[in-house]
């Protein structure tokens, strides 16, 4: 009897377990197949924490490597899906460089210590490590100044606002989300210095019915603007579902909730990666810190809903937008105090990157904690 | 009136973000009752909004989406009861399994739908007359159908379990099985089809947050609330009127914490988020310590398999 009840249930695990990597898998299938094409190509094999078409983080990656492919035709990529940091990082990416791949690029910040133990075993592997912070000789760490795109969403929601209440719907805040909330709150700032932002944290990155209900609290505040830094379109569809306007954040949101979405803030890795892996194929290449910003292209926004957005308002953002690519502009520009009363920078001034870095302030025209 | 709008407000999102747990939590209480605990109710959640939304995408209708829901998820409720009731396997091992496995049979086939918009949703039909009422009216009738559905069920299912002769059966098999089988009652019936029951509740819930809470397709998109089911039938001491209450005060403090936040009120909302877990200890410690209340609230037979040799 025991032992009849213990096969059942061992044999029901492995049907469960098989399934299971069966769904998180795709591993072998989105490894594009024909060898023979790609033998004198530059190989790039990049490694993605979750699925590649999550409209989010993982989806503006793999559009990244599709520009490269694009730009570059001397290369060839290969990419995995579903990868959970630690070992099955570890296999993959080993996996990866036995294919032939000489660039690996590791799109999440979980794969640091995979990246830091391959790197040294393979010294001449050039490895990319998304938000990473450890740079080594074959090793660059790349991020995007998301402030400069945040800052152009801010001063469209800054415009659009009629209540001068804008929501903010974000997850945790670590300096990444806080900067980029400064950035929009910047935004917001220069064109409209009466509006403010009221800040909610959910404290959860993904958990759609969680968001819409920070977002639906917003609402109820009289904010008629909507942004968030989250992972799911939750905020979207909830000033859809009140008839206010949204910002997304990650990508363009704008098919969730085409009668709010005003734009969004996306990441451009493209140009990151084109610069980078050109690099190594023309021999120059060395481990560093990249930070890309609007001047690279890389810290972009959506193109604005024509419908919702004005001409007057639509040039102002181009504009600004083409001053940002010029580095004409500097988005954190003194004099900027803090919503408690504290000097961040005086007049004149501006916040150096190594500040940048750890940011911990919220602007004074944003009402929240940390 | 400040405050009356800001109560008016809480306690209507407090309703909707209720809904999905108290689904899940009325499906469980009827597993638990019959002697059968479901862990898989994430799992069936899971599947049971991937289902729904991909049926409803699809054919364009939400009665398709919902038929489709409760298909699947009865089918998971078969293989569940199959396995613990006629096979009896751990019943915790076999829910952790369809847990995980739902979760990842959903991400699967869940992959082409996301970033897709349903075509349909439940939208909120506001009841004629009575949702006019000042403040109750909007509270309480200004929802979609799943809402108006939960409000009939919940009383329905006190009146089964503690008022029909199917509820006294029901309680039966969960105290003591050997009993009810001495009686004539047949437990193994009475199990299957109270486990089916209640995972088709589970894959309702799923249903109601991709058709009507936000509605998409999301990996992963429960975000543990069929574990709070699970948590919120021991605080309600296995009774569906006490799950409700419960139910609000659990969807409630994310609501209340969020109001709390806008209006720069400093109660963390991090404590608001821990308070209902704090008063499910507290209710389970008070029960397990009073052996009396123990007996007369735990069904006795939970997560034990009933065999008839072993009478």
């Amino acid at each position: 009897m025991k032992t009849k009840r213990l096969f059942v249930v061992v044999a029901f695990l492995l049907i469960a377990i098989t399934l299971f990597t069966a769904g998180c898998g795709s591993k072998q299938t989105s490894v594009p197949g024909n060898q023979n094409q790609g033998k004198d190509k530059l190989k790039v094999g990049f490694v993605f924490i979750g699925p590649v078409t999550d409209g989010g983080w993982n989806t503006s990656h793999n559009n990244g490597r599709l520009y490269l492919e694009k730009q570059l035709p001397y290369v060839e990529t290969i990419f995995v899906q579903n990868v959970p940091a630690g070992s099955d990082s570890e296999r993959v990416m080993r996996q990866l460089i036995q294919q032939g791949a000489k660039v690996i690029v590791a799109t999440s910040f979980n794969y640091g210590d995979t990246v830091k133990k391959l790197a040294k075993e393979f010294p001449d592997i050039y490895f990319l490590h998304a938000t990473g912070l450890e740079v080594a000789p074959n090793v660059s760490t790349y991020d995007i100044r998301e402030y400069e795109g945040t800052y152009l969403t801010g001063m469209v929601a800054g415009k659009m606002t009629k209540t001068n209440i804008i929501g903010y719907v974000a997850a945790n805040p670590i300096p990444c989300v806080v900067r980029a909330i400064d950035g929009f709150a910047m935004g917001v700032k220069a064109v409209n210095p009466n509006a403010k932002v009221k800040l909610l944290w959910t404290s959860t990155w993904y958990d759609p019915a969680k968001e819409k209900e920070a977002a639906l609290s917003l609402a109820d505040e009289k904010a008629d603007v909507l942004a968030q830094y989250q992972d799911s379109p939750a905020v979207q569809q909830a000033a859809q579902e009140r008839g206010i306007y949204s910002i997304g954040y990650h990508a363009d949101m704008r098919h969730f909730a085409p009668q709010a979405n005003l734009t969004s803030f996306t990441w451009n890795w493209g140009p990151i990666y084109v610069q980078e892996v050109k690099a190594y194929h023309d021999g120059n290449w060395k481990g560093k810190a990249i930070w890309a910003s609007a001047k690279e292209g890389a810290s972009t926004i959506a193109p604005l809903n024509d419908k919702l957005v004005p001409a007057d308002v639509k040039k102002l953002i181009e504009e600004t937008k083409d001053k940002l690519s010029k580095g004409e502009l500097t988005v954190f520009k003194g004099p900027i105090k803090d919503n408690k009363g504290k000097t961040i920078v005086g007049e004149g001034q501006k916040i150096s990157d190594a500040e940048l870095v750890k940011c911990n302030w919220l602007l004074d025209n944003i009402e929240g904690k940390l | 009136m400040e405050m009356v709008t800001l109560l008016t407000a809480t306690l209507h999102a407090a309703i909707i973000s209720a809904t999905p747990i108290l689904y899940a939590a009325l499906g469980e209480i009827f597993a638990e009752r019959s002697g059968v605990l479901n862990l898989g109710v994430e799992g069936i959640m899971l599947v049971g909004a991937a289902t729904g939304f991909y049926t409803a995408v699809n054919s364009q209708s939400l009665l398709l989406g919902i038929l489709a829901t409760v298909a699947v998820s009865l089918l998971f409720g078969l293989i569940f009861s199959f396995i613990t009731i006629t096979l009896r396997a751990s019943q915790v091992v076999t829910g952790l399994v369809l847990t995980i496995f739902g979760t990842g049979l959903s991400a699967f086939l869940g992959k082409s739908m996301i970033g897709q918009a349903s075509p349909v949703i439940f939208h909120k039909i506001p009841v004629p007359v009575l949702s006019k009422i000042p403040i109750l009216g909007h509270v309480l009738f200004n929802h979609d159908m799943l809402v108006y559905v939960l409000y009939l069920l919940v009383p329905l299912s006190w009146f089964v379990i503690y008022r029909t002769r199917e509820g006294l059966n029901l309680r039966a098999v969960g105290e003591n099985p050997a009993a009810a089988d001495a009686l004539g009652i047949n437990v193994f019936a009475v199990r299957y089809f109270y486990v089916c029951l209640g995972s088709m509740f589970a894959g309702l819930a799923g249903a109601y947050l991709s058709l009507a809470y936000a509605p998409s397709w999301l990996e992963n998109m429960s975000a543990g609330r069929g574990w709070i089911a699970i948590v919120l039938v021991i605080f309600a001491t296995w009774n569906p009127v006490r799950a409700a209450l419960g139910a609000l005060i659990f969807g409630g403090v994310d609501v209340l914490g969020f109001k709390f936040q806008a209006r720069g009120i400093g109660i963390s909302p991090y404590f608001m988020r821990m308070l209902p877990y704090l008063i499910t200890i507290i209710v389970l410690i008070i029960i397990t310590a009073r052996s009396q209340m123990a007996k007369n609230l735990m069904p006795k037979a939970l997560t034990i398999p009933y065999d008839r040799e072993e009478r």
